[in-house]
């Protein structure tokens, strides 16, 4: 098995909030390898974004704070101890983010040539016009038509879809090992979010980068993802390849997700969703964070928290003691 | 038995004017151009499309939330566009809407017992002794205990806001629901259980909706029947059933291929439209679709002429010059 280009382990970030210090990320740990995509699932509140922000160290502190003894290793560097300069060194060429919201994410009162180029010009030294040229060029290369007049728009004469080809081109520049896509395509529209998919999949297998998708949206999931880690309450509670994900979810909270989802080829049956909500992160619940909306839970699930248990198929673990005791698991 | 509602060439056009401050050329967003459809009492017809397809502007003209420009709508035999203010505010009783952002349709201020109430007091519906028990019984309707009366909005959870906007909508006992994206901003195990309330709710009530999303999904689950905007238009209309496993408009084709399944094994044919839904200021001549449209018989007569809706029979009805040969 390859070496992981960026592994994250026992990842805390917590926040100081009115009501409490906010567990948001609680020993969050995953490896991702050179060139697959690692799906990081979950639902608002889980923790998935935070995870993503923790990486690039985009935490605003305080009220956030990654805990001591987190560690997230890129290229044999903890990014949790490097100084500003390295760390804006690793930001750009070796990981790149791309966010949801695009049009915030832009600047609206430069013209997205400038922005693009603005990265040529810090992270790879380029002058004002070699950056010009390469801007142009990275905005052919994700299908913008007509590049070299759309360099010169501010983000709100685009639409949301070219904004985004625009945040890609951005992200790209640099030719990262790593591309951060945090819900890429969630404020878009599902023809546009095709086409946005199809552009992130063409440009990972030209430059063979690995991308960490982070995304509530289990369809996107079975489309592009090798390998997926479910998250709730803060920590991964499954992970397994895609596949097996799919096929065999062994944690009832990735079951429960799976069956909520409403179908192209289903009818108008009842859905059976997961009764109740996520609980706030200034107070999980005792044992498994998961207990009190488990069909399945019983007297040890409310007080022993489940680590990772490892399941039938290689490489698929879940934080739940029916791993250990599938005799217990309800017929549903 | 004609339909409870029926709505005929509804038109919205809002007059803007461009340029700094507005001084600019007078243009016309043609938000509707010409929609029709009916739905029967107790069923619900799926109102689908993407940004500025018009499919909220739709909901909204028929609540008269914005004037409708042309067109009638007949609400059980009623013309609601012809009516004047007095009638329209007794008429509201029956139409009651619920909005996609649960969070700012709640005012902040008001608990949620009050926030459920108000259309009682306004409509002068139940006494002040009243009250209580009706609140506490819309509350159990949609799920809440009456634990939830005396609470803000911001204590509750998204899935909470959205149940307390149904029971809102549900206070006046209304025959007709406009749906308005009503569970996009939910999570998706959240988004189960809201969906299955209103499932359970239209049969308890024999309630009509109008149920307005983007995601085909979502309406698979919910719809009796689906009409497909387009700018402004509808492409296509046709029972549940019917519209997903034949569509015979290429938009309509497109849009069903691109929503990702969530199963790894299934075939992925996806249909990647190029561009971008085209401005309402300046709609392309013909038919709206053409300038993206993947369909291999597209030709020069798809510019020129405008698809009327035809018949394909099956209750199905499709804008296209080709839907003989559907893609």
């Amino acid at each position: 098995m390859t070496a992981p280009l960026l592994s994250v382990r026992d990842l805390k970030t917590y926040f100081v909030t009115p009501a409490g210090t906010a567990r948001a990320v609680d020993g969050v740990s995953w490896e991702l390898r050179p060139g697959e995509t690692l799906a990081v699932v979950g639902e608002s509140g889980s923790g998935k974004t935070v995870t993503s922000l923790s990486i690039l160290r985009l935490i605003p502190e305080p009220p956030g704070h990654v805990l001591p003894g987190s560690l997230i290793e890129f290229e044999g560097r903890n990014l949790l101890t490097l100084s500003p300069p390295e760390l804006r060194a690793v930001r750009g060429n070796g990981i790149a983010m791309v966010f949801q919201e695009p049009t915030v994410s832009l600047n609206p009162v430069f013209t997205v040539g400038d922005q693009i180029a603005e990265v040529a010009r810090v992270h790879l030294g380029l002058s004002r016009v070699e950056a010009r040229a390469r801007a142009v060029e990275m905005l052919e290369q994700v299908g913008v038509p007509d590049a070299a007049r759309r360099a010169d728009e501010y983000p709100h004469q685009l639409s949301g879809g070219t904004c985004q080809r625009v945040m890609i081109a951005m992200a790209l520049i640099c030719h990262p090992k790593v591309l951060i896509a945090d819900e890429p395509t969630t404020a878009l529209d599902v023809t546009v979010q095709a086409q946005i998919l199809e552009l992130l999949e063409r440009k990972q297998a030209e430059l063979g980068m690995a991308v960490l998708l982070i995304t509530h949206d289990l369809g996107i999931v079975a489309g592009v993802a090798d390998r997926v880690a479910v998250m709730y309450g803060g920590q991964v509670v499954e992970t397994a390849a895609t596949r097996d994900l799919f096929a065999h979810p062994l944690h009832p909270y990735t079951a429960g997700l799976l069956a909520s989802v409403p179908r192209l080829d289903g009818g108008r049956g009842r859905l059976s969703g997961i009764p109740g909500g996520v609980p706030p992160a200034t107070a999980w619940p005792s044992g498994c964070r998961f207990h009190p909306r488990c069909p399945h839970a019983w007297d040890r699930c409310r007080t022993d928290e489940p680590p990772l248990l490892d399941g039938p198929a290689p490489g698929q673990s879940a934080r739940c003691w029916l791993v250990t005791e599938p005799g217990r698991r309800k017929a549903t | 038995m004609s339909a409870l509602v029926q709505v005929e060439g509804l038109v919205k056009h809002f007059p803007v004017r461009r340029g700094l401050f507005g001084l600019g050329a007078r243009e016309v967003v043609r938000a509707v151009d010409g929609v029709s459809f009916e739905i029967p009492a107790g069923r619900t017809l799926a109102l689908v499309g993407e940004t500025g397809s018009g499919k909220t502007t739709v909901g909204r003209a028929l609540l008269r939330l914005v004037e409708p420009t042309d067109g009638r709508f007949t609400f059980d035999g009623i013309d609601v566009f012809g009516l004047g203010s007095p009638e329209l505010r007794a008429l509201r009783r029956r139409m009651q809407v619920i909005f996609q952002d649960p969070s700012g349709s709640l005012n902040p201020r008001m608990t949620v017992g009050e926030a459920i109430a108000e259309p009682l007091v306004i409509h002068r519906l139940a006494s002040r002794a009243e009250r209580p028990a009706r609140v506490t019984e819309l509350l159990a309707e949609v799920g809440l205990d009456a634990g939830f009366a005396p609470r803000y909005p911001h204590e509750l959870s998204g899935g909470q806001r959205q149940r307390v906007g149904i029971a809102r909508a549900l206070a006046l006992r209304p025959q007709f629901l406009i749906c308005d994206e009503p569970v996009t901003a939910l999570d998706v195990s959240v988004q189960a259980q809201v969906l299955n309330l209103l499932k359970d709710l239209q049969q308890a009530h024999g309630l009509t909706y109008l149920f307005i999303a983007h995601d085909l999904a979502v309406v698979r689950n919910v719809a009796d029947r689906v009409a497909v905007m387009y700018a402004g238009r509808i492409v296509e209309e046709a029972p549940v059933d019917r519209l997903y496993a034949a569509p015979r408009h290429p938009y309509t084709r497109s849009l069903l291929s691109a929503v990702p399944v969530p199963d790894p094994d299934a075939p992925r044919n996806r249909i990647v439209l190029s561009g971008d839904v085209p401005s309402p200021v300046s709609p392309p001549d013909g038919c709206r679709f053409h300038p993206r449209c993947p369909h291999p018989l597209k030709g020069e007569r798809c510019a020129r002429e405008a698809p009327e809706l035809r018949d394909f029979g099956g209750d199905q009805r499709a804008a296209c010059h080709f839907g003989e040969k559907p893609m």
